[in-house]
Formats: C-alpha cells, structure tokens, sequence
C-alpha cells in the first residue's frame, strides 16, 4: 500500500523525514494540480538517501542539465539534444567523457546540483497530492547518485525561510529593472558574483525578471535571490516601463518548448538609430 | 528610456577603471580589491573585477559604461558583455610594451564578438615612458583606418575626447549601411 496524501497537510519536510527515518526505498511523486504542467516532480530513494530527482518536462536531459551548470555551451547542449535523441542519460555520459567534452566528475556533480534544484524547489511547494511506491526505482539507465537526507532537510528549510522572505519582497517575476536613477545611490564597494554579473549584463527596461532568469537558466529562486541583493544594494529598481516592451510572442512565453525559452529576451539591442548616437555625443561634448 | 552600453577593454592595470571614474555620474562599481585575493578557481562566490560606470542623456537615454575584469580566466565575461554593446575602447597602457602583444589578443577576440566600432585609447600619455600611438600602430599592425588616440585617463577632456572619436566612428558605419541599404 503507498503512502498518499495531499502537502496541505503533510509538508515536503515531514515527508522527508519519514523516508530518512524509516530507510525507506521506492519513488515520492508529488503533483501540484493547480499549477500550470510540468509541476510534478518524483524523487527516488534508496535505503533513506536520495538517489535521484527530476519535473515533468524534459529537463533532466543529461545535455540539459549540463548546460545549466556551465559544463556545455548552449550551443554544443542544441545540437547533442538533435543528434543524439533517443540516446539515454547513461549512455550519453559516456559518450561525452569519450568525446573528451566534461569528465565523470563534472556529471557526477552536475546531476547532483540538478537533483537537489528540484528537491530544494519541493520545499516550497504548499499544496499538491503525493504518493510513495515502495521499491519503485528510476530505469537503469538514469543516472543515479547518493545524498544524505539530513543534509538536504536543512538546506531546504533554509531556503523555505529565505524563499518566505523573497517571495514577499519580490512577488511580481514580470516587471522588468532599470539602473538605479538616485545619483545618490551608494555603490560603491558592491562584489558581485558571475551569475550577477550575468545578470547585470541582461538589465534593460525591454527585459523581465523572469526572462532574465530564462536567458540565464536560472531558477525563480535564484533570480529572487540576485535581484533582491541588487536592490538592496540600490544598484538597480524596478522599471514601470515594461508593460509597452513586451510583444505579444513573449507574453506566450509560458507556452514555449524548453529550447525556445532563450529567444524572448532582448540581448541585441535593435539597430541603434542615428539620432541615439547625435544625442550622446551632444552630451558627451557638454560634460 | 532607452539604455545602450559601451565596453571599455583593455588589459590589466591599462587604466579601465580609472577611465571610467573620470567620466561617470555615479561612483564606479568595481570589485578589484577583492579578486586579487581569490583563489585560482572560480568558485560560485567569486567575484569578479568588473567596473560599471553611467552618463544620463536625458529623461529617456542613458549610457553605461562597462570595463571588463581583465584576468584571462574571466574571458567568458567578455561574450556576456559584449552583448549588444555600440562600440568598445581597447585601453593600452602606453608605458608597458609587455603588455602589448594581450592587448592585441583582447581586441582581436572583441572584435570577433561583434561587428561594432572600436577605438584604441594609448593610455599614459602623461609619463615618460609613454609609447606615442603612431609607434603603437606600427608595433600591433594595425591598420591605418583604425583610430589610436593619445589618452590620460584621469584627464576629463582626454576621456571625452576617446568617447567622442569612438561614436563619430558608430555614426559613420550608421551612415555606411544606410546608404548600402539604398543603393541595395
Ligand atoms: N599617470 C597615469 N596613470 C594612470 C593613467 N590611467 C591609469 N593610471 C594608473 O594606473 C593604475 C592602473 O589603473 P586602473 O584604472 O586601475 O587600471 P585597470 O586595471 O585597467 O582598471 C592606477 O594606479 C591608475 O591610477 C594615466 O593616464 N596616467
Ligand atoms: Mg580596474
């Protein structure tokens, strides 16, 4: 008989605790009807550790989830995905060692982080039925790993609490930001990491939050994260003037295929017009 | 409002921040202290040596300045920056013939990023030691239609003057394909 019920009453946390606990072995899917697809996530166990993770959309493609981490380009994560389609994850990672592209190491540590995206974006989940099937375990050819359940119990509360704080602070994904306009603006000494710095490069009134955080896969988490520690910094606010910016096509972009999700942000600017440089080089000249 | 954005490349200690500081309305961000004491590797919280300066036009235009880290192991900071950008300066430290030849390689990789408009700024025109331009043209082989302009960072009119001769030369190219597209 599997474990079933609804997070309302039972949080990701508890649930965790119990398969830790108990040493249990089998599959947690858990399926958030109210949100748009893809919100079905399934963790596997083994004897109380996870071993492995992933949604309901095509994301733990090994290509894909390599390119999240940095270890392939955009571009060499396009073309695998064509050509080698039907190839599983297991055999694709050899491939890639063979072909000298990443190491076991960088795959070994890119599905981790991938795996534990996925549990740690669990904890936020407030409503949702999930089911436990004992012994039920991924396909042989998925590529599995072990995490301590304990360490994975903290991270997630922490990011719950910090998510709670977030998610107040920054509800809306869909305004766009602009550099700060108080000339006042303390800027100095700011150490920005390179995920920020990715995103400092995207701000643009043309740009949302959340095609930023497409542009630079990152999760709403994360953009959350960078952005309130730019606004707090006072390096960047929020910009009023999106709602024109935005074209119908990317007001669809909920509906896009994973490989289209980079094409709505703006990255090249449109031609620049004449009259934009005349303009800069009269106020160059007046400075 | 409308933002573009220039890059100000060069390679280490060629003058990027300090040309920045002369010019931008806002204290330049800049994270060198930090990097200098990072290890090796880039870590998840490294931080990188970026300068970011602005210059408002007007209500609805705005400039950004932005100087590139110049440790070689933040190159891929280069195609993230070089987005969209409307030209870029390459700032040579005019007194450091060893620092020419990674200048060269800097502008050559920035130039196969983007087909903006450059300008080479011969920074340190103030010291001795200093290399005139017309030496450093013939010493990079750079083509004579490529502009290399005497520069003192620290000197306002000096850094006006790089910015100005680097959108006289986005104008033309502007006005190039304009006039292109109607004889096309
Ligand atoms: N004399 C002189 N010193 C300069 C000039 N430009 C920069 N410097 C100095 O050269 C050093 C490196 O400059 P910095 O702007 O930090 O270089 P960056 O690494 O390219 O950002 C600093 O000590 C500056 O004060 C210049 O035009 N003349
Ligand atoms: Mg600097």
């Amino acid at each position: 008989m599997a474990l079933k019920g609804n997070l309302r009453d039972f949080s990701t946390t508890q649930l965790l605790n119990l398969i830790n606990l108990a040493r249990k072995t089998g599959t947690l899917t858990i399926q958030d009807e109210d949100a748009q697809p893809n919100a079905t996530a399934c963790m596997s166990f083994k004897e109380g550790k996870l071993i492995y993770a992933h949604t309901g959309d095509e994301s733990n493609n090994l290509a894909k989830i390599l390119e999240t981490t940095g270890k392939l380009t955009a571009e060499q994560a396009r073309v695998i995905q064509t050509k080698a389609k039907g190839t599983n994850n297991k055999q694709l990672g050899y491939l890639l060692i063979q072909a000298g592209l990443v190491t076991q190491q960088d795959i070994t540590q890119s599905v981790r982080h991938y795996i534990l995206e996925v549990v740690y974006k669990l904890f936020t989940w407030t409503e949702g039925l999930f089911r436990f099937d004992a012994n039920e375990l991924p396909a042989d050819h998925q590529i599995t790993i072990s995490i301590d359940l304990e360490s994975v119990i903290m991270e997630g509360s922490r990011r719950l609490k910090e998510w709670e704080i977030l998610q107040e602070e920054l509800p809306d994904l869909d305004v766009a930001l602009k550099f700060t306009d108080r000339p006042d603006a303390r800027l100095q000494n700011i150490n920005l990491t390179v995920e920020e710095w990715r995103v400092v490069s995207f701000v643009n009134p043309r740009n949302t939050i959340k095609q930023i955080a497409k542009a630079n896969n990152l999760s709403d988490f994360e953009i959350r994260r960078i952005v309130y520690g730019m606004l707090q910094a006072g390096l960047v606010e929020f910009s009023r003037s999106v709602k024109t910016a935005v074209s119908p096509s990317q007001a669809t972009a909920p509906t896009t295929k994973p490989q289209d999700t980079r094409q709505p942000i703006e990255q090249q600017p449109p031609a620049v017009k004449r009259s934009i440089v005349v303009r800069l080089i009269d106020r160059i000249r007046g400075i | 409002m409308q933002a573009v954005k220039m890059v100000i490349t060069g390679p280490f200690s060629a003058g990027k921040t300090r040309f920045i500081g002369t010019i931008s309305e806002i204290d330049v961000v800049s994270t060198e202290r930090r990097i200098t004491t990072s290890a090796e590797q880039i870590k998840d919280n490294t931080t990188v040596a970026m300068d970011f300066g602005r210059i408002t036009v007007d209500d609805d235009l705005v400039l950004y300045l932005f100087g590139t880290p110049g440790q070689r192991r933040f190159d891929f900071m280069w195609d993230i920056l070089s987005q969209g950008m409307l030209g870029f300066v390459v700032m040579i430290d005019s007194t450091k013939p060893e620092t020419f030849r990674e200048a060269k390689r800097i502008l050559e990789t920035f130039e196969s990023y983007a087909s903006t408009p450059y300008v080479i700024a011969a920074n340190k025109q103030d010291m001795e030691d200093a290399w005139e331009p017309e030496d450093l043209r013939i010493i990079l082989r750079l083509d004579s239609s490529i502009k290399i302009l005497p520069c003192i960072a620290g000197n306002k009119e000096s850094v006006k003057n790089v910015l100005l001769e680097l959108l006289y030369s986005i104008l033309e190219q502007i006005d190039q394909q304009e006039a292109q597209n109607q004889t096309d």
